[in-house]
C-alpha cells in the first residue's frame, strides 16, 4: 500500500512552505520517525519525519521548491515490492479531482521567486525593495541598532532561536549576546527590567512573543512605563518599545487571539502603533525606537509573511500620529488599522464594481489618533464605517464614532457603523472563528447600509 | 536540524550566609556624626510630615519611615554615591533625604506644590531625582524590584561600575515579580543589591502570617543569590553589610540580598490605627532598639562630640525641617496649565 507524504502545516498560520532539503533519496528504506526532509514554514525550518515504514518510492517536489501549498503530495512511501507506476498514476488522478488537493500543479513547477507573492497597497516610492513585513521589522531594528549603541532587543527566544516568529533573524550574529538577549519566560519581570533599563539611559526593545502574554506585564506597561514621566514632573522619560504580535491568529482559540489596540489606546503616556504594510512596519518601528516615550507596537502574525515594496533607505521613517489614506474615494470613509486595512482594500475593490467609491484610511497610529485626516475624509464622503478585529464595546470604532460626532456631526449623512470582532471570546472551530471576525461580506454590508443602498 | 546545545554556563551554587558579619569599627568620628545628623533629619522630617498630614496640608497616602532610619543611612554610607543608584517603594521620604535630595523639594511635593520634586504631580509616593541617582518612589508593591533590576542591567550594559540598591519590604518580598527579578539578576550577574526592609508588618499582616519562610534574606537561595540577615536598627551593622554586598555586586559576581531586621513605629500609612500589634510591642522596640539612640551612643563613645554638640545638631536639624515645612506651605500650587504637561516628551 502506497502512502503519500503531504506538505504538512507546521504552524497555525502556515498555508505554504519551502522544501529546503531532502535527507533521503528515492529508493531509500525509511522507518517511521526517520527525518526525511527539512521544511521551511512561515516561522522556522522544521524537520519532517516519515510516518510509515517502507521505501521512498518517488519524490514529487524537488528540494529548493518554494510556495508549496499545504496538503500537496511531496513524495510517496511504498511497500518494498510495490509497482511504482500504478502509484504515480493513482496520485495524478487524485490530484485532478476537484477539491481533493490544493494547487498540486504549483508544487511541481519550478522554484518560484518570493516576489510573485501579491503586493498589496499602492506605493509610488520609486523603489523596488520587495520584502516581507517580517524582514521589514528586522531591518528596522538592525538599522537603529547600528546607529545607536543603547538600543537592544530583549525577549523570549529572540536570540539563539532568532524569534518565535523569525523576526530577529540574523540579529544575534550581527550584534552579539550583549544586545540581543534571550529572557526566561517571565513577562512581568522582563517588562519591568526593560523599564528600569530605559530609566537607566538605555533604549530597550522588548518583544512579547504575542501581546496576549503582555497581560502578565500590564502593570509595568501602564503604571511604570506610561505614568512615570508625569509623576516625576517630566524628569523620568522612558524610551522603550514593547512590540510583538497582536490580534487574531489562526486556530489558537480565545487566550491567544485578541486585539489589544483599545486597551492601550486608553492610556495617556503611551503611544500606540499598528502597522499594516511593510512600509508601515519598517518606518513606524524606526520612529518608535527613536521616540523618547514608551511605545506599544502592535504587529500582526498573519501579516508577517506578506510582501510589500519597502524603502531601503536607512533614513526612511513613517511619522507617528499620521494616518495614511491607502485608497482615495468619494462615497464613504472606511477607518481601520493593521491587517484589516487589507480587508478594507479588498472590500473597496468589490464595492467599486457596484458603483461605491470608498476611501480607506490606514490609521497607522492608534494613539495619538490622526483626528484631522479622519474628519477631513468624513467631510468629503459624509459617511463612515470602522473596521477592527477587536470587540465592539469601548473599542477603537467607538472612539471613531465619538470623533465623528464631536468634529463632523453636521457632515454625516448616516450614523457610523462599526464592523468589529464579535462580542465573544475567540472560538477554536474554523467556522466559528471565521464567523467571529470581520469579513468582506460584513464590510460590504456596513458600507451599503451607511450609503442607504442595502 | 539538530538543536544546538545550550552554551550557557551552569549557575554556581552559592552559599547563603546565615549570620550578620562581625562588626568592624571602621567609621570615623566625623562619619558617625553625619549618620546621626542624617538619621535625625529623617525622623524630624517624618514627624513634621505627620503633623502636616494632620493639618490636611498633605493628602492621600503618607507612609512614614520613622524607626527604619538606620537602614537607608547605613546603606548610603556604604555606597558610591557618584555612580550607585537607589530605588524603593512608596515609603520613600527617608531614601530621598539620605540621597541628599533637598528637604524643601521633598516636603513641597508632599503638600502638592509647584516647588516639589515632581512639580506637585507625584506626591508622597512618586518622587525622583536623576541628579541624585534616586529613581523613585514607586506606588505598586514590588514593582520597583524589576525596575531596579533593570537599572542594574543598565549599569552593566554601560560598564559604569555602578550598583543599584533596590529596596523593598517584607510584604513585597512575596510578589512573583521579585522572584522573576532574582532569577534574571542571578542568571545575568547583574549588579544589584536587594535590600529587604523587614519591618515585620505588610500593612496589617505580620511576616509570620504571610511568609512560609520568614528568613527573608534566604529568599534568593533557589537562585544562587547569597543573603545575609542584618540588624537594621544599627547603622554600623548596616554599613558593614552594605560594604560587603556592594563590593560583591560591583565585582561582577551578581546580586546580593540583605535582610534588614527593622521596625516601623508608626502605622503603615497615616490612616492605619495599627491594631494588629500592641502598644507594648512598639514601646519596647523604641526603648530598647531605637536606631537613633544607638548612633547617638556611638557618637558619644567615639567622643565625636559632647551633649552640647548634639544639642546644636538637634537644633540645626529642627531648623532645616521647619524651613522645609514653611517652603512647602508657601510654594504655590502648580499652575493649572501643568495638567496637560509631562504626559509625553515632545519631539
Amino acid at each position: 500500500m502506497a502512502n503519500q507524504i503531504l506538505m504538512p502545516a507546521l504552524s497555525p498560520t502556515m498555508t505554504e512552505g519551502t522544501l529546503v532539503k531532502w535527507l533521503v533519496n528515492e529508493g531509500d528504506i525509511v522507518q517511521s520517525g526517520d527525518v526525511i526532509a527539512e521544511i521551511e514554514t512561515d516561522k522556522a525550518t522544521m524537520e519532517l519525519e516519515a510516518i510509515d515504514d517502507g521505501v521512498l518510492g518517488k519524490i514529487f517536489v524537488q528540494e529548493g521548491t518554494e510556495g508549496i501549498a499545504v496538503n500537496t503530495p511531496i513524495a510517496v512511501i511504498t511497500a518494498d515490492d510495490e509497482d511504482l507506476t500504478s502509484v504515480e498514476e493513482n496520485i495524478s488522478k487524485k490530484a485532478e479531482e476537484p477539491g481533493s488537493l490544493e494547487q498540486p500543479q504549483k508544487a511541481q513547477s519550478e522554484p518560484v521567486s518570493p516576489v510573485t507573492e501579491t503586493i498589496v497597497g499602492k506605493f509610488n516610492l520609486g523603489t523596488k525593495n520587495l520584502i516581507t513585513v517580517r524582514e521589514a521589522l528586522r531591518d528596522a531594528m538592525a538599522e537603529e541598532m547600528r546607529q545607536d549603541e543603547t538600543v537592544f532587543l530583549l525577549g523570549e527566544e529572540v536570540a539563539e532561536y532568532e524569534g518565535a516568529y523569525k523576526i530577529s533573524q540574523g540579529l544575534l550574529e550581527e550584534f552579539g549576546e550583549k544586545r540581543i538577549i534571550d529572557t526566561p519566560i517571565t513577562e512581568h519581570g522582563f517588562a519591568g527590567l526593560g523599564v528600569g533599563a530605559a530609566f537607566g539611559g538605555l533604549r530597550p526593545i522588548v518583544e512579547f512573543m504575542t501581546f496576549n502574554f503582555a497581560m502578565q506585564a500590564m502593570d509595568h506597561l501602564i503604571n511604570s512605563a506610561a505614568k512615570t514621566l508625569y509623576m516625576s514632573g517630566g524628569q523620568m522619560g522612558c524610551p522603550i518599545v514593547f512590540r510583538g504580535a497582536n490580534g487574531a491568529a489562526a486556530g489558537v482559540a480565545a487566550q491567544h487571539s485578541q486585539c489589544y489596540a483599545s486597551w492601550y489606546a486608553h492610556i495617556p503616556g503611551l503611544k500606540v502603533l499598528a502597522p499594516y504594510s511593510g512600509e508601515d512596519a519598517k518606518g513606524l518601528l524606526k520612529s518608535a525606537i527613536r521616540d523618547p516615550n514608551p511605545v506599544i507596537f502592535l504587529e500582526n502574525e498573519i501579516l508577517y509573511g506578506q510582501t510589500f515594496d519597502v524603502p531601503d533607505d536607512k533614513d526612511f521613517t513613517v511619522p507617528i500620529g499620521k494616518a495614511k489614506i491607502e485608497r482615495e474615494g468619494t462615497d464613504v470613509t472606511v477607518v481601520t488599522f493593521s491587517i484589516m486595512v487589507g480587508l478594507a482594500l479588498e472590500a473597496a475593490e468589490a464595492l467599486a464594481e457596484q458603483g461605491i467609491n470608498a476611501e480607506v484610511i490606514n490609521l497607522r497610529t492608534i494613539r495619538p489618533l490622526d483626528v484631522e485626516t479622519i474628519v477631513n475624509s468624513i467631510k468629503k464622503t459624509n459617511r463612515v464605517i470602522s473596521i477592527e478585529e477587536g470587540w465592539p464595546v469601548a473599542g477603537i470604532g467607538s472612539e471613531i464614532a465619538a470623533i465623528s460626532m464631536e468634529h463632523a456631526f453636521d457632515y454625516l449623512d448616516a450614523p457610523l457603523l462599526r464592523v468589529c470582532g464579535e462580542d465573544v471570546p475567540m472560538p477554536y472551530a474554523k467556522n466559528l472563528e471565521a464567523a467571529a471576525l470581520p469579513d468582506i461580506e460584513k464590510v460590504i454590508t456596513a458600507v451599503k447600509t451607511v450609503c442607504y443602498k442595502e | 536540524m539538530a538543536k544546538e546545545t545550550s552554551k550557557r554556563k551552569k549557575i554556581k551554587k552559592r552559599k547563603v550566609i546565615k549570620k550578620s558579619p562581625r562588626l568592624q569599627p571602621t567609621s570615623t568620628p566625623e562619619e558617625l556624626l553625619n549618620y546621626y545628623k542624617d538619621m535625625l533629619l529623617i525622623r524630624r522630617f517624618e514627624e513634621k510630615a505627620g503633623q502636616l498630614y494632620g493639618m490636611s496640608m498633605i493628602a492621600g497616602f503618607c507612609h512614614l519611615y520613622i524607626g527604619q532610619e538606620a537602614v537607608v543611612v547605613g546603606m548610603q554610607a556604604a555606597a558610591n554615591r557618584e555612580i550607585d543608584t537607589v530605588i524603593t517603594s512608596y515609603r520613600d521620604h527617608g531614601h530621598m533625604l539620605a540621597s541628599n535630595m533637598d528637604p524643601k523639594g521633598v516636603m513641597a511635593e508632599l503638600t502638592g506644590r509647584s516647588g516639589g520634586y515632581s512639580k506637585g504631580k507625584g506626591g508622597s509616593m512618586h518622587m525622583f531625582s536623576r541628579e541624585k541617582n534616586f529613581f523613585g518612589g514607586h506606588g505598586i508593591v514590588g514593582a520597583q524590584v524589576p525596575i531596579g533590576t533593570g537599572l542594574g542591567f543598565a549599569h552593566k550594559y554601560k560598564k559604569d561600575g555602578g550598583v543599584c540598591m533596590t529596596y523593598f519590604g517584607d510584604g513585597a518580598s512575596n510578589q512573583g515579580q521579585v522572584f522573576e527579578s532574582f532569577n534574571m539578576a542571578s542568571l545575568w550577574n547583574l549588579p544589584v543589591v536587594y535590600v529587604i526592609e523587614n519591618n515585620r508588618y505588610a500593612m496589617g499582616t505580620s511576616v509570620k502570617r504571610a511568609s512560609s519562610n520568614q528568613e527573608l534574606f534566604s529568599r534568593g537561595e533557589a537562585f544562587g543569590i547569597p543573603g545575609v540577615s542584618v540588624d537594621g536598627m544599627d547603622v554600623l551593622a548596616v554599613k558593614e553589610a552594605g560594604i560587603k554586598a556592594l563590593k560583591y555586586a560591583r565585582s561582577g559576581k551578581g546580586p546580593f540580598i540583605l535582610g534588614m531586621q527593622t521596625y516601623r513605629y508608626r502605622g503603615h500609612s497615616m490612616s492605619d490605627p495599627a491594631r494588629y500589634r500592641s502598644r507594648e510591642e512598639v514601646s519596647k522596640v523604641r526603648s530598647e532598639r531605637d536606631p537613633i539612640d544607638r548612633v547617638r551612643q556611638y557618637v558619644l563613645d567615639a567622643k565625636a562630640t559632647d551633649e552640647e554638640g548634639l544639642k546644636k545638631i538637634d537644633s540645626d536639624v529642627k531648623t532645616l525641617v521647619s524651613h522645609a515645612s514653611e517652603y512647602a506651605q508657601e510654594s504655590p500650587e502648580p499652575d493649572i496649565s501643568e495638567l496637560y504637561t509631562d504626559i509625553l516628551i515632545e519631539i
